[in-house]
């Protein structure tokens, strides 16, 4: 394996930059797509305002500390997030590990781990635009919701927002890169989107949960994913609190990067191309 | 069925030919297939856990209280899973579309929609179906049921009308697709939406989520309605407490219209080029 070619010594950001924003556009041309999943979030939407408003009626208005504004809150955003958050652990890259493509993105002077985090990035971004945005509006107009009261919570929403989506890529990378030792890494997709939406909080706030599941979730990364970017944008946690789960979503960026990393350059001395 | 000139096992060999291989590759990648029935296991065991997080914060929801919900959840993954099975194929129709291998299914001679759905089988949703199941059986248990011949013929009607309904879903869902292609998920916004209304009480819902999950796709047919017909508890607005009875029609309606959707979808198919 030609290792040399990979590392160049001078670390640019630019081709990343290139790289996440041609994802950006080529999700930009699957406009049905966008629309159908438009549609698919709204309508989970409002059969998510029945149950959980009605829960929250149930619960004598006070559910566990949320109200019907912020249970609507935490509806919409996390409805609205669906399309920029990988809850189901597909990806390109885990594709081309298992069909050998993957040995042409190692001769290229990228590095493999941060060119395909970088497009998931980009297509994420891009589906705040038909996606995430139309939802959100959608709950903020039909049903009504909570938002931050102070400048200050956009800022740091639009931060976690942003982690979130990033904590999901690099995770989603560690189920493709499985793949250079196990080939066929189906499996632990598919066990990936069962776990990932239950922990990340999407049919149920983490907070409902009964305490030592609740413990279980957030010894993952997944929380990262929604519920705390979505605490943050809806306004529930503010202040120091708000800081801290930014500062837990860094902390699995680091430690799903740094896995990745690890992995992928084990992963480069275990490949083997089948076929030939 | 034994005998072997019979015109109906003459018609189906090529169909049980085509499934027995498909059962049989499914088992032989044992790994594969073990990881696959716990996924699917994990899948029901997870939405059984959405429900009863609920139930923790609340006694009851929508007039419902926990055991009488089971019932509700059970009946509606139980028909779901088993229509999944044999009908969630229908799903990878876009795929065909797109590839352009849809083509080859119309140089055999056999309808259509019979060889998209007996191309394939998913055994995995068997463990999911199990969960359906043993929660059905736990809320039958434990709620009040006031057992008779009519209370087992409405469960036996109502399980199979609900998996017939279920299965026209899949169906309706395969003709837009021939419309929609890249926009599949429009779709399922009912089908897994449908779903996920299937198990909740339909007594939360606004009036217009009643009309689409109530009765447009009439997904309170297959477990809630029945539900409330067996337990003879209250009816609500625009659902009164007989309505369960009618699942069967309900089961009718959406096949006509699945076979409709088919139809219109089919003959706007003009082939894939190549």
């Amino acid at each position: 394996m030609p290792t040399s070619i990979q590392t160049t010594g001078r670390t640019s950001w630019r081709p990343y930059w290139r790289i996440l924003v041609a994802g950006f556009r080529r999700q930009s041309t699957y406009r049905l797509a966008a629309l159908g999943g438009l549609i698919a979030n709204t309508t989970f939407g409002l059969l998510k305002v029945a149950i959980l408003f009605a829960t929250v009626r149930a619960a004598g208005g006070d559910l566990n500390g949320y109200d019907i504004g912020t249970i609507s809150a935490y509806i919409w955003i996390s409805q609205g997030l669906l399309g920029s958050v990988n809850l189901n652990g597909r990806s390109d890259i885990a594709t081309r590990i298992k069909d050998g493509g993957i040995v042409v993105d190692f001769l290229r002077p990228l590095s493999v781990q941060a060119a395909s985090v970088a497009t998931e990035v980009g297509q994420s971004i891009f589906a705040l635009i038909p996606r995430g945005l139309p939802t959100v509006s959608i709950g903020v107009l039909v049903v009504g919701m909570n938002v931050p009261s102070a400048a200050s919570g956009y800022l740091l929403g639009a931060l976690s927002l942003l982690l979130g989506i990033v904590v999901s890529a690099t995770t989603v990378y560690l189920v493709a890169a499985a793949g250079f030792w196990l080939v066929e890494t189906r499996g632990l997709q598919i066990l990936y989107m069962v776990v990932s939406g239950f922990f990340a909080g999407l049919f149920v706030p983490i907070d409902l949960f009964p305490n030592a599941l609740r413990i279980v979730a957030e010894c993952t990364p997944f929380p990262s994913m929604l519920m705390y970017p979505v605490d943050v944008l809806s306004g529930r946690v503010v202040g120091m609190d708000a800081l801290g789960l930014v500062g837990l979503q860094v902390l699995w960026l680091v430690l799903t990067a740094l896995a990745g990393h690890l992995m992928t350059r084990a992963g480069r001395r275990k490949l083997e191309v089948q076929g030939g | 069925m034994a005998d072997p000139t019979s015109p109906l096992v003459t018609l189906t060999r090529p169909y049980r030919a085509v499934l027995s291989s498909r059962i049989r590759s499914q088992r032989s990648y044992r790994a594969n297939f073990t990881i696959d029935l716990v996924s699917s296991l994990l899948v029901g065991i997870v939405e059984l856990a959405e429900v009863g997080v609920l139930f923790l914060n609340v006694d009851r929801l929508g007039g419902l209280e926990f055991t009488q919900i089971l019932i509700v959840f059970g009946l509606a993954d139980l028909a779901f899973s088993v229509a999944d099975l044999a009908f969630g194929h229908c799903d990878n129709l876009p795929t065909y579309l797109r590839a352009g291998t849809l083509d080859v299914f119309y140089l055999r001679p056999q309808p259509l929609l019979l060889q998209l759905i007996t191309s394939n089988i998913s055994l995995r949703r068997l463990a999911r179906a199990m969960v359906g199941l043993a929660s059905l059986v736990t809320g039958l248990v434990l709620a009040d049921v006031d057992w008779s011949f009519a209370a087992v013929a409405l469960l036996l009607v109502s399980a199979l009308s609900g998996i017939a309904t279920f299965a026209a879903m899949f169906v309706w869902a395969a003709g837009a697709q021939f419309f929609l292609i890249d926009g599949a998920e429009a779709t399922n916004a009912f089908v897994y939406g449908g779903r996920y209304a299937a198990s909740q009480p339909a007594s939360v819902w606004n009036r217009p989520l009643k009309v689409v999950f109530g009765f447009f796709f009439p997904m309170a047919f297959t477990a809630y309605l029945p539900t409330v017909t067996l337990l003879g508890l209250p009816g609500t607005d625009l659902m009164p407490s007989w309505l369960g009875w009618c699942a069967p029609l309900a089961a009718i309606f959406t096949w006509a219209m699945a076979l409709l959707s088919w139809r219109i979808g089919v003959r706007h198919y003009r082939g894939g080029g190549g």
